[in-house]
């Protein structure tokens, strides 16, 4: 049986066990998406959004859809990948399923709690309703799947006029307690009119299993919100992620998605921006640093609805060994979206000669007062400047890392919480092979 | 008053007729429309073709019914119906020509309207021109001074008769039969067409240049150019096409391939102002092309375009650059107004060693039309220290239309070096206030950023083509270009 008749046939299953209301509106939105999911199934390369990546070698997988849940994980196991010299919010989820006694939730200025919850309690039917699968709806076929087993994953709600002190950390783990485990994380984050919040999540396998990860995060900025999402994606060889973020802004808001992609088997990054009010700004940033085998596809949209709004897009790529990156950034600027101001920038290095790097920035514009420019660039390190500091007596090993990482540097800076940038620094110096004797 | 000007300007190029739309009233020898082996098999008699043609055209004809038309284009239009064209028309006169008196005295008007003499061009240009109409070349001037260099340049139907190891080891090499849906139609269809061939060593003495119009009425016109320039040799090839003004959609799927061997150079020179339907969105042309050159060891082969015709185009001229150290370029204008729409870029696949290519698109989109590049760049394994430079810029006048672009850029080698830009923008108010400023009215300072803006691609055409390219710049945007 292949993978997408096991997770249509054990759809029914999964419902029943989860005990739900088959009345609800959760209900309806699951069954429809299942459908969709059956009807379209998994993208192939055919598919022009899957042009460069293959899902097929991930397919052939028996994962297991529901793995038991493993309760040895404690604090000493996850330690490492979180992020400790700071005050933080916790959620973390070990196979899929939240784990009270590692995290740190809270209900008092806002909700940061799990997405089960939001979902079958009555207090939290307004927010789900209003803002659970709006944007993520009909999008692609693995969203549908994701929405149709949305069982567990973070619910951020912040109200108006609140500035969150403690940056948010959500980590998945996958412990492989089972031989190939698939997990469906769905989170949902909702900020109010001038609030503000930085997020940070990871996505790591805890052993030598294969992980298939198909992630969904909606996100909702309010007027005059500012939201900081961090996405770092370091995790081991059999890991594989698929990463859908929608993120929807109303007017005079400041959404910035961050994307660490160090390591992996496969990580497809779909990371859509849509807006819905005037004076918006977007960033999105991304470095992918990779070797081996590894393969990092990022796509992204940027979708430009009203006037007065800007993008700022700014991804990097470093790429060793036979690795490969993809990149495939669409700006649509409709009519209605004069005086739009979209920027997007991809510059990428490859080290070795097996590796491959298919870049598509694209623009779709159908409004004339706007200022719309993307550049792609791929090239190697300047051997000059690498002679030199040879000549300076650094060896020819630090003097490239140093190099690249300057490369990579301007899209580091833009990291605005200070413990999390030395951490990417030093994530990123460990990718290179080196010490780097600094912080940043 | 820059508003003002802008909308009285809008209004003008909404109004603007086609003005080379007239129709030439020859008698033509057509076949029944409709396509089917045997029609295959007749244009391929009619031609007076040996065997192997013959086959080599329904194997294509094969192929092509086994095909669907493509959909990925970024353009929307009413599919043509294939069994409803007309595959053939030639003028029934077919004069045997040594001078110009005794070219049919309606055709010698209809390039008068063009403003293109052939006296004149004769005289002073310089150019020998292979005047295709209908798909039938009817005058072949300069040819004594070219069969003295050894180059051989005729109607490809007579280089078939005459050159056919040239043609059969060449034709299809560079754009299979199988390559896509239109490329299988002309292969089965072609009437005629040029065929060039640059002898070892030789540099063509004048500028190349054919004429296509479409002539007869509903029916589809099918031209396949091949252009050999053997080592060490160099060419300059020009083609030029008007067509008159018809209501019903015409289709036109043209083939052209440049084989660039050892040190050869081909330059490939383009400005296309089919007619490209009323202010409605009515009528006009389908221009469905298939370009493709293959460039040996330091060949170059260069092309440019100037599109300013046709309802829908949908034309990717490409290099191949087998040879180490090719060169390939690409300079293109498009500009589209009206309900005109471009889906029109390059292909640079680059296979040799330090193999470079330049790649500079300019689009103008006025009206209610949709221009967008879509190009590919390449870079395979084996092509160590690899170059390439795109730039796209899209200038947008009215709020009505659109710009696009879809590059691709695929790399699999370390050393390679490309670089990718893109912008989009309108006429800017501060250029024209400083032009205002100076003493120059809104219009021409209009004119003169728009010129300003293509003038990298402009120059690239060759002297004799350049005023020619003018004019149709002002065709399509006219009070625009001065």
């Amino acid at each position: 049986m292949d993978l997408k008749e096991k997770l249509v046939s054990s759809f029914l299953a999964f419902e029943n066990k989860g005990g739900i209301d088959l009345d609800s509106n959760t209900h309806s939105i699951r069954s429809k998406a299942i459908q969709n999911f059956e009807k379209d199934g998994f993208p192939t390369k055919k598919d022009e959004e899957w042009k460069y990546t293959s899902l097929k070698p991930l397919l052939k997988n028996d994962f297991s859809l529901f793995p038991e849940t493993e309760k040895s994980i404690g604090f000493k196991n996850i330690e490492d990948y979180l992020i400790n010299d700071i005050e933080s919010y916790k959620l973390i989820f070990i196979d899929g399923v939240f784990s009270s006694f590692l995290s740190d939730t809270t209900h008092d200025e806002c909700d940061v709690c799990v997405l089960s919850s939001a979902l079958t309690r009555p207090k939290y039917k307004m927010v789900v309703d209003n803002y659970f699968n709006t944007i993520a709806k009909n999008n692609n076929s693995l969203s549908e799947l994701n929405t149709a087993f949305a069982k567990e994953g973070a619910f951020v709600n912040i109200p108006k006029n609140t500035i969150l002190a403690k940056p948010i950390q959500i980590l998945n783990f996958s412990t492989g307690s089972e031989k190939e485990v698939m997990l469906q994380p769905r989170n949902l984050v909702v900020v109010g009119e001038n609030s503000h919040v930085q997020i940070i999540e990871r996505h790591q396998n805890l052993s030598k299993n294969t992980t298939l990860t198909n992630a969904v995060t909606e996100i909702f900025v309010h007027k005059r919100a500012i939201v900081d999402y961090y996405k770092i994606q370091n995790d081991t060889d059999d890991s594989s992620l698929i990463d859908s973020t929608f993120v929807s802004q109303k007017q005079q808001s400041v959404a910035s998605v961050h994307t660490y992609s160090f390591g992996g088997k496969i990580i497809r990054n779909n990371l859509e921006f849509y807006h819905e009010g005037e004076h918006i700004t977007s960033h999105l940033n991304g470095i992918s640093i990779l070797n081996d085998k590894q393969h990092v596809d990022n796509h992204t949209l940027v979708n430009h609805k009203f006037p007065n709004c800007e993008s700022h897009e700014l991804y990097k790529g470093i790429y060793a060994d036979k690795s490969t990156g993809v990149f495939n950034g669409k700006v649509i600027v409709q009519q209605a979206a004069q005086k739009t101001n979209a920027f997007q920038q991809n510059n990428n290095i490859l080290i070795d000669d097996g590796a491959t790097i298919n870049a598509k920035p694209q623009l779709e514009i159908f409004a004339d007062d706007v200022k719309c420019s993307h550049g792609c660039t791929i090239g190697q390190l300047d051997e000059s400047a690498l002679f030199y500091m040879q000549s300076r007596g650094i060896p020819k090993k630090e003097a490239k890392a140093l190099l690249l990482f300057a490369f990579g540097n301007d899209v580091v800076e833009k990291i605005k919480i200070p413990q999390l940038k030395s951490r990417i620094t030093k994530l990123i110096a460990k990718n290179l092979g080196v010490e780097l004797g600094f912080d940043l | 008053m820059n508003k003002f000007t802008e909308d009285d300007l809008k209004k003008e190029l909404e109004t603007k007729e086609y003005e080379y739309g007239f129709y030439t009233d020859i008698e033509a020898d057509k076949f029944p429309i409709g396509l089917n082996e045997d029609v295959v098999i007749a244009i391929s008699r009619k031609k007076n073709e040996p065997e192997w043609m013959t086959e080599w055209r329904l194997e294509a004809f094969k192929v092509w019914k086994e095909m669907k038309e493509p959909e990925w284009a970024n353009v929307r239009y009413e599919k043509p119906k294939f069994q409803e064209i007309s595959y053939y028309s030639a003028p029934i006169q077919k004069p045997k020509l040594d001078s110009l008196d005794q070219v049919d005295p309606e055709l010698l008007k209809t390039f008068e309207k063009l403003g293109i003499s052939i006296d004149e061009q004769k005289r002073l240009s310089n150019v020998a021109v292979d005047i295709v109409i209908d798909s039938v070349s009817v005058a072949t001037t300069f040819k004594k001074t070219l069969n003295e260099k050894g180059i051989i340049f005729c109607p490809i139907s007579e280089a078939i008769q005459e050159h056919p190891e040239l043609v059969r080891k060449h034709l299809g090499t560079i754009v299979p039969t199988t390559d896509n849906f239109y490329a299988a139609l002309n292969s089965a269809v072609f009437s005629d067409g040029s065929f060039c061939y640059i002898p070892k060593g030789v540099t063509c003495p004048m500028e190349l240049s054919t004429y296509f119009r479409i002539n007869e009425g509903g029916t589809g016109q099918f031209e396949r150019t091949l252009v050999i320039a053997d080592e060490g040799s160099f060419v300059s090839y020009l083609e030029g096409c008007t067509a008159p003004a018809r209501d019903e959609n015409q289709l036109h799927a043209a083939v052209v391939e440049l084989i660039a061997l050892d040190n050869a150079e081909i330059k490939y020179s383009t400005v296309q102002n089919w007619f490209p339907g009323d202010k409605e969105g009515k009528g006009g042309v389908f221009n469905f092309v298939t370009k493709r050159g293959l460039c040996e060891k330091n060949a170059k082969i260069s092309w440019t375009q100037v599109e300013t015709g046709s309802a829908v185009t949908w034309k990717y001229p490409s290099c191949v650059l087998k040879g180490d150290n090719s060169v390939g370029e690409f300079y293109s204008i498009a500009v589209t107004n009206n309900f005109q729409q471009a889906d029109t870029g390059t292909k640079m696949i680059h296979l040799g060693k330090n193999t470079k290519s330049t790649i500079i698109s300019k689009g103008v989109s006025a009206g209610k039309s949709q221009n967008s590049y879509r190009g590919l760049v390449q870079i395979g394994p084996r092509a160590h220290n690899a170059r390439n430079f795109s730039q796209c810029d899209s200038l947008l006048m009215g709020d009505q239309c659109g710009a696009h672009t879809f590059p691709y850029i695929e790399v699999k080698n370390k050393s390679a070096q490309i670089e990718h830009e893109a912008t989009t923008s309108k006429i800017g108010e501060d250029q024209l206030f400083y032009c205002n400023q100076r003493g120059i009215d809104t219009e021409k300072a209009i004119a003169l950023i728009v010129n300003g803006f293509s003038k990298e691609v402009l120059n690239k055409l060759p002297m004799e083509f350049a005023v020619e390219a003018q004019k149709l710049l002002e065709i399509s945007l006219e009070g625009s270009v001065g």
